[in-house]
């Protein structure tokens, strides 16, 4: 498989508090990369820094490499704007623009990314809500605010928005916490269906999720990474102890 | 001992229950009682001539104040005009870029210009506009009634703006929008509706102004459209005719009074009416 993401001597900052550290680590193609570690271990801000959102908040700062497709996303003649389209992300709690509808908060990103036609907006909501696994719960109430939507629907809503701009990679940030058991079943159902068509990054704090859905996983603990593999050396055979120690329930 | 101690603290709270009670009752009666007597003493006044005619001298009966209520909407236009658009983009700056010390010093001479005596903001205009256009005109009431909305629109829009949860505006720029169509199609729209209830209020409040227009959009007993002349607006008309010895013109007066509460009230309640929708945050 090809390699989507090279990432090379990866830090982040927060002011003077450092959350990653030299963080290397390929990201395949269409596969599942699965994130773990402890909470405040660094997995979320090195995933915002995958897209360029970490960035967006005061003082904070990268250093490093993060190649797409082998050009540097961070080098000085490269878009954050444009990044964000190629390389989605789907949060930690469902956050849909409240005052759009479900209709419009799938066709914001393409609307106010400059396509107009409105039978083109339309398509893409349609196949974006069928790809959400969403699309048969909505389609008679796309006009009805989105906020009306049950948490888990929101959280699929989400990832519906993040598709329907048609990125190549897709970020998620622990994407099932904020949800109850069945809802995030429906969630890592919906990773599997996706991944042939994304190459996705899913950080989580729930190791069976990892298990689950990932095809590689990656440890992370104090801000650096600890171990990178293929998920199932991961989870039978980790060579580092702390690794062990982790997926064994020992600490964290 | 603790059960008397319990009868004292019921005792207390009973009376402080009545007296907070009885000081929102208070707060409420003066309302009443303003609207009460407006409406009683004004609405004698008020039939259609009131709305469509120009006033008469004392001493004639009929005539109406349609030169005033024309003019109140000029000036009020006006400031608006100048006010709300450069109060909300002022409230943009201060919530979504506004960081370290011009942020501070803009929302701290907001905070001060909020607080100016209304008469002071007339009398900046007189000597900004007044003078150099060598007369009293609508727009120079404008100018100070807009000097007045500014600060209030600003600090609204602000704080409606940061109410907006920084999560939005992650996930909009999550989706590739830039920054300036996430600022306006994204956050500005989740806070609209509270944005037009502060512009709204604000236009409600420099509606009652009085003291600025004295020497600014001063008086004309016809009715003028003109920028650059002299207008009649209700709050000078109920100020001047109030205050006259002439007993029709007193009434005319209380008739203005209800129509300017009449339409503050009305602004309120479709403001909040805004505020009601089922998009709101």
């Amino acid at each position: 498989m090809a390699k989507k993401l090279v990432i090379e001597h990866l830090n982040a900052w927060f002011g003077a508090v450092q959350a990653i550290r030299d963080i290397t680590i390929d990201i395949e193609e269409n596969g599942v990369t699965a994130v773990i570690g402890p909470s405040g271990c660094g997995k979320t801000t090195f995933v915002r820094c995958l897209n360029r959102i970490h960035e967006v908040v005061d003082n904070a700062m990268v250093s490093g490499r993060v190649m797409l497709d082998g050009v540097d996303i961070y080098s000085k003649t490269s878009d954050p704007v444009l990044v964000r389209r190629r390389i989605g992300m789907v949060f930690q709690k469902p956050n849909p623009f409240p005052t759009m509808s479900i209709f419009e908060n799938v066709a914001a990103g393409v609307k106010l990314n400059g396509v107009r036609r409105k039978d083109r907006i339309a398509d893409t909501v349609e196949r974006s809500l069928k790809s959400a696994a969403l699309w048969e719960e909505v389609k008679d109430k796309l006009h009805k605010p989105a906020t009306t939507l049950s948490g888990g629907q929101q959280q699929r809503l989400c990832i519906a928005r993040t598709i329907a701009i048609e990125p190549e990679v897709v970020l998620m940030d622990e994407p099932a916490s904020a949800l109850d058991p069945i809802s995030t079943a429906r969630i890592e159902e919906l990773i599997q269906q996706i991944k042939e068509r994304y190459t996705i990054v899913i950080v989580t704090h729930n190791m069976q999720q990892a298990a689950r859905v990932s095809d590689y996983t990656g440890f992370f603990l104090l801000g650096e990474l600890i171990e990178f593999d293929r998920t199932s050396d991961i989870f039978t055979n980790p060579r580092d102890k702390r690794t062990e120690d982790y997926i064994t329930g020992r600490f964290g | 001992m603790s059960s008397l101690s319990y009868l004292r603290r019921r005792a207390i709270n009973g009376l402080m229950l009545v007296l907070s009670y009885g000081s929102a009752l208070l707060g409420v009666a003066m309302l009443l009682l303003i609207l009460l007597y407006t409406v009683g003493r004004g609405a004698a006044a008020i039939n259609w001539d009131f709305f469509v005619r120009l006033p008469r001298p004392p001493g004639e009966t009929g005539g109406g104040i349609a030169n005033a209520i024309v003019g109140s909407f000029i000036v009020v236009g006006v400031a608006s005009a100048m006010a709300i658009p450069v109060g909300i983009m002022a409230g943009i700056y201060l919530s979504e870029f506004g960081r370290g010390r011009f942020a501070s010093v803009v929302r701290y001479f907001a905070d001060v210009l909020n607080g100016i005596p209304s008469i002071v903001a007339g009398i900046v205009a007189y000597a900004i506009v007044v003078l150099p256009m060598h007369g009293f005109s609508a727009f120079s009431g404008g100018v100070a009634l807009a000097i007045l909305m500014l600060p209030i629109i600003t600090r609204t829009s602000e704080e409606l703006l940061k109410t907006v949860p920084g999560t939005i505006r992650e996930a909009a720029l999550a989706l590739g929008i830039p920054q300036w169509k996430v600022t306006i199609f994204v956050v500005l729209r989740t806070a609209l509706t509270g944005i037009i209830t502060g512009v709204m209020l604000a236009v409600a409040r420099v509606g009652g102004e009085t003291a600025p227009l004295l020497f600014t959009a001063f008086n004309n007993s016809f009715l003028s459209l003109r920028l650059d002349q002299p207008i009649s607006t209700m709050t000078v008309l109920i100020y001047n005719y109030a205050s006259s010895p002439y007993r029709d013109w007193n009434e005319i007066a209380w008739g203005a009074a209800f129509v300017l509460i009449a339409i503050v009230l009305i602004v309120n309640v479709v403001s909040k009416l805004f505020t009601k929708t089922k998009y709101a945050l």
